[in-house]
């Protein structure tokens, strides 16, 4: 096989891998601190898409600038999808504190159906277009279709938003607390730590990235209904799975591993088996390494 | 206790068979079922159906119903699951229909066909259009099946086109699968074609970009594509990024307005295989109209055949004069009806005689008929 | 009672609630259209209703709070509940309550429809698989997400041998549960050293796997159009009617149900059942008393496996088709609702909750459309109201009895 289809494949493996990874990185971000698999979290991400979609659509009349349009779409849909992530948190997660975490996981689930009608309801069952609103970069004209300008604004976003929390939870008081409470609830209780208020600001976070995340990649993929959250979490948790679920960078990776695999399982074998290929490499790595790529094994005493 | 058990199992059996077939009383009115998805995430190809029957029914209402008697509509949802659909026909069955409208899925319409068979229901179905649907007694379609859409499109590829190197996709699903698996079968029969790819994509994905590299990489002249529109606008959508300027050609799941509108710009000069243009007709017209009317949108996927469907079954037992099933779908066969889509009456099988397909291709935001 | 402090904090939340909800739910954009449709009643609506829901929400939550003895003070009617159940666990009481229940679910089908019939059988179904899943989840404490591809194993395994074969639903209904059995031990072997949520996501992988090949092996399994013309369960060659038939099929469903409950019966409290609460309660510290955990693991995964199988086959007998959509991830997810909502670990939650979840949704269908929001609403209610399930497992004190009585000698 040549070099420069196996490029092509690269990069479109990249590109997958970068959408993984902006939701990947919430799904972590909650799981560290709960230890919850938050199923509402792709639905999070549709909201802020949707959010966004109607901004845009409402705003549209008024005949202002695109990107001034995108921005303000992206600053609220960000903004209203953190105030979804708190609500639900406090609505369906903190009551369940201290219940079993198959309950927990129940209760995820039950939230998740319910966005999933609420948008439904609400707005429509229909594809609905989303426009591209991120002009295409002038130097990238040559490039000859091999990599777009949402492209790598979705590369780049990724790659700063993993930065930033990496450096949030390293060095900030917040994050200190965060990694407190993720390690010992109680213990970071005992020591003065209001945990209540860290895991809002996790979710925050956590539903920060989903709804930037569903910006870019709703106006990538140019369409949008209200199923896109379930599939795109799914994928997302496997992605966090894999790199080791908990850890930032894990995620990243976890992510950037999963899209290479189907990328290159689809270019060199078929696309027919395409999620298989994902799967069967996620077990084969949970076999070799139970605690997934970069995630610590550390319960193995009594 | 188990032994008791098997007792009165046995007892209870034999009860069963005693009361199996109770006397049915005379009805009031005419019932007639609609079946299909309602709710869930096929629930925009289901319900426009809905809508359709209502539209007809007033109007036959209006006028006095049929055989003297007012209609009632059941409308009962399957989601398009297969095992919520034996429930779904149950429930119609059970609520007295003489007919049933429906359902959308060829899966859904297949496990709801057996209660249908042994209860002897006739069903006219809007858009099941799978081949082996026909075999039943009871089903009848106002839409062209499978075999006959792929025939055109790929006559069309290798006549009209004439090009030689094929790439087929399809979404792993009941319909575009038997399609493009229709498709591919009318290829290798053919000398001329070469098929260098087909395979199927995942539905949802993120992104295409891998297969259509591939593609690329093969040389193929066309894609053909079985399938609905939400995944044919994110494919050519990323073809037109990708600069690859191939023919795209698909079936009636993309010969919807919706993926123009979704697809935008990128949907330029896509060919895609439909029902026979009609929109010229009066009743057409009318039906549109009528939609507008009442439910303030202009109608949905399957609308036209669900419209037709509703008036072929009422106009069927208008004319037999009776509700049973001889009657019913000896009538079908028999009498033509007057349709948005055309003169229609159904043959042997239980496909329309008179709704035909055409191949269009979206020209300046339109499709336009081109064969 | 409610103060005027809950009602200032519950319109303080409505305001909340109408800021967060104001674009989906007062803007309608019709991006192809560019209409844009302000539905500003909406707005009042949500307001209107949070302060509702949540006055009430504060009741539940106070109320849950308080200690059980204080509940019972407050509450008259929940210390007549107390009593009534103190009633009805005298066997002289239960033993003619539980006959009556036979005999309702034994006339059931005579006096119900056929819809009602069917809808009754997927109920009974989906009793053995949640007492299948319970033996994995519930006694195991084995996270599985991918407990429907053993499903599809059974149903297809009746399917394809019907088709190439010929075989009958008799035959193939042990075939179909010990191939799932198999596939299940070959599922285990991998995952031995995998806990938690890596499990859940091994299952799920392997549960999608499965699904996948059912889509794409088209020459052997019909591939996503599915095989249909499956024959309802045979009774010595007698030709049914359709009310018959499926009368004939709900007896046997529930027979196979008061089996599967007598055999879960048996395996909680045999040598094996105990090893996996071991297993559930701690993994290490129940290898350190000499269990073997492999054998325990697999085990669990094989015989949660057989009962799916067995589901499979009455499935694809009931239904008469089957194709690769029954059996998504969803399916697992659902089945797993059915467990966690019944009472992890307690058979006659897993009973309940079964009927509920499939119950409630088909008695739903007069909201038809809201009905999907209310059941995800309801599956939150219920988990923080009663996280134990609807009958919570009692198991959990017995133990503790037990290690106590152990202590004192």
């Amino acid at each position: 096989m040549d070099l420069d289809y196996f490029f092509q494949l690269f990069l479109g493996g990249m590109t997958r891998g970068s959408i993984y990874a902006l939701i990947a990185l919430g799904y972590t971000m909650v799981y560290g601190i709960i230890k919850l698999i938050n199923f509402a979290h792709g639905e999070i991400y549709m909201i802020g898409a949707f959010t966004a979609l109607i901004i845009v659509g409402a705003l549209g009349m008024t005949g202002l600038n695109p990107v001034l349009i995108f921005l303000i779409a992206g600053v609220i849909a960000v903004l209203t999808s953190a105030g979804y992530g708190v609500t639900i948190e406090r609505i369906a997660y903190k009551p369940l504190r201290n219940a079993p975490r198959l309950s927990a996981l129940i209760s995820a689930i039950g939230m998740s159906l319910f966005l999933q009608n609420y948008v439904l309801l609400a707005q429509t069952s229909n594809f609905l277009p989303f426009p591209t609103l991120i002009p295409e970069f002038k130097f990238l004209a040559n490039a000859g279709g091999i990599i777009s300008s949402t492209q790598i604004i979705i590369l780049a976003t990724t790659a700063l938003v993993m930065v930033v929390l990496t450096l949030l939870i390293k060095f900030t008081r917040i994050g200190k607390a965060m990694r407190a409470t993720s390690q010992d609830r109680q213990m970071a209780q005992l020591v003065g730590i209001g945990i209540n208020k860290v895991i809002a600001f996790t979710f925050v976070i956590g539903s920060f990235t989903a709804a930037l995340g569903g910006v870019l990649i709703c106006s990538h993929i140019g369409q949008i209904n209200f199923y896109i959250g379930f599939i795109a979490g799914i994928k997302a948790f496997v992605a966090a799975v894999l790199g080791g679920i908990g850890s930032i960078p894990g995620a990243v990776l976890g992510s950037f591993v999963l899209g290479l695999t189907e990328s290159f399982g689809t270019g060199y074998i078929s696309s027919d088996y395409e999620d298989v290929f994902a799967f069967l490499f996620l077990v084969l790595i949970l076999t070799i390494r139970p605690s997934g790529i970069l995630g610590r094994e550390k319960k193995a005493k009594v | 206790m188990k032994k008791r058990v098997t007792v009165i199992m046995i007892i209870a059996l034999l009860a069963t068979l005693f009361f199996a077939g109770c006397a049915e009383k005379e009805a009031e009115v005419i019932k007639i079922g609609v079946g299909g998805a309602h709710s869930g995430d096929l629930a925009s190809y289901g319900l426009p159906s809905v809508n359709a029957a209502k539209l007809v029914v007033e109007e036959w209402n209006a006028k006095g119903g049929v055989m003297g008697k007012q209609i009632e509509l059941v409308v009962e949802d399957d989601q398009c699951k297969p095992e919520v659909a034996t429930n779904t026909a149950s429930k119609l069955v059970d609520e007295g229909v003489v007919a049933v409208q429906g359902h959308i899925c060829s899966g859904a319409t297949k496990s709801a066909l057996s209660i249908y068979e042994e209860s002897s229901i006739p069903i006219v179905s809007p858009s099941a259009t799978n081949v082996d649907l026909v075999k039943s007694p009871n089903f009848f379609r106002t839409i062209a099946s499978d075999d006959a859409q792929s025939q055109m499109i790929v006559d069309f590829c290798l006549d009209t086109l004439g090009v030689t190197k094929f790439a087929v996709l399809h979404d792993k699903g009941d319909y575009g699968k038997g399609l493009a698996e229709f498709a591919v079968e009318f290829l290798k029969k053919d000398s001329r074609a070469e098929i260098l790819l087909f395979e199927g994509i995942t539905v949802g994905a993120v992104d295409y970009s891998a297969v259509l590299n591939k593609i690329k990489e093969s040389g193929a002249e066309v894609i053909i594509y079985g399938g609905y529109h939400p995944e044919a606008s994110k494919l050519v959508g990323q073809m037109k990024k990708m600069k690859m300027d191939i023919y795209f050609i698909s079936d009636d799941g993309v010969k919807d307005d919706t993926f123009i509108k979704v697809a935008g710009e990128y949907a330029e000069g896509v060919y895609a295989t439909g029902p026979i243009d009609t929109s010229s007709n009066p009743l057409y017209i009318k039906a549109t109209k009528d939609h507008q009317e009442k439910f303030g949108e202009d109608p949905g996927a399957f609308f036209y055949n669900a419209y037709a469907a509703t008036q072929a079954i009422l106009n069927a037992i208008d004319k037999a004069g009776a509700t049973d099933f001889d009657s019913i779908t000896k009538a079908l066969r028999t009498y033509y009806v007057e349709t948005p889509l055309g003169r229609i009456k159904f043959d042997e099988k239980g496909d329309a005689e008179g709704v035909g397909f055409a191949v269009y291709q979206v020209q300046n935001g339109v499709y336009v008929s081109v064969k | 009672m409610v103060t005027l402090k809950q009602i200032r904090n519950s319109v303080l939340i409505a305001l909340w609630m109408m800021i967060l909800t104001f674009p989906i739910m007062v803007i309608k954009v019709n991006t192809i259209e560019n209409i844009v449709i302000w539905r500003w009643m909406n707005l009042l609506y949500i307001g209107v209703g949070t302060v509702i829901l949540s006055i009430f929400w504060f009741f539940l939550i106070n109320r849950r709070k308080l200690e059980p003895e204080e509940r019972k003070r407050s509450f008259a009617l929940k210390g007549k509940i107390e009593t009534l159940k103190g009633v009805l666990a005298k066997p002289v009481v239960q033993k003619p309550l539980y006959a009556a229940l036979l005999v309702i679910i034994i006339i059931f089908p005579f006096v119900s429809s056929l819809y009602q019939t069917g809808i009754m059988i997927t109920a009974l179904m989906y009793v053995i698989l949640g007492l299948g899943l319970n033996i994995v989840v519930g006694l195991g404490g084995l996270l599985h997400l991918g407990y429907a591809a053993f499903y599809a194993v059974g149903a297809y395994t009746y399917a394809l041998l019907h088709r190439y074969l010929g075989l009958s639903f008799w035959v193939c209904l042990p075939i179909g549960a010990l191939s799932a059995m198999l596939l299940g031990i070959l599922v285990g072997l991998p995952v031995l050293r995998l806990r938690g949520d890596y499990l859940a996501i091994v299952t799920l992988a392997f549960g999608e796997i499965v699904r996948i090949l059912l889509e794409n092996l088209s020459q052997y399994t019909g591939g996503p159009a599915g095989i249909s013309g499956i024959p309802r369960p045979s009774f010595f060659g007698i030709k049914m009617s359709l009310s018959t038939a499926m009368n004939y099929t709900y007896f046997l469903t529930f027979a196979l149900v008061l089996f599967t409950i007598f055999v879960v019966r048996r395996l909680e409290h045999s040598r094996l059942g105990r090893s996996w609460v071991a297993m559930r309660e701690d993994e290490v510290a129940s290898e350190a008393m000499g269990i073997d955990i492999t054998r325990a693991k697999l085990s669990s995964f094989a015989l949660g496996a057989l009962w799916a199988g067995l589901a499979g086959v009455f499935f694809s007998a009931k239904t008469t088709f089957v194709n690769p959509a029954s059996f998504t991830l969803w399916e697992s997810v659902i089945i797993l609702c059915v467990v966690v909502l019944g009472g992890i670990g307690s058979i006659k939650g897993v009973v309940l909750g079964a009927i509920v979840i499939i119950l409630l949704p088909e008695y739903l269908r007069a909201f038809s459309q809201y009905r999907m929001l209310f059941f995800g609403l309801i599956l939150v209610m219920m988990m923080i109201f009663r996280p134990g399930g609807f009958i919570p497992a009692k198991r959990r004190v017995y133990t503790f009895d037990k290690a106590q009585l152990e202590e004192s000698d």
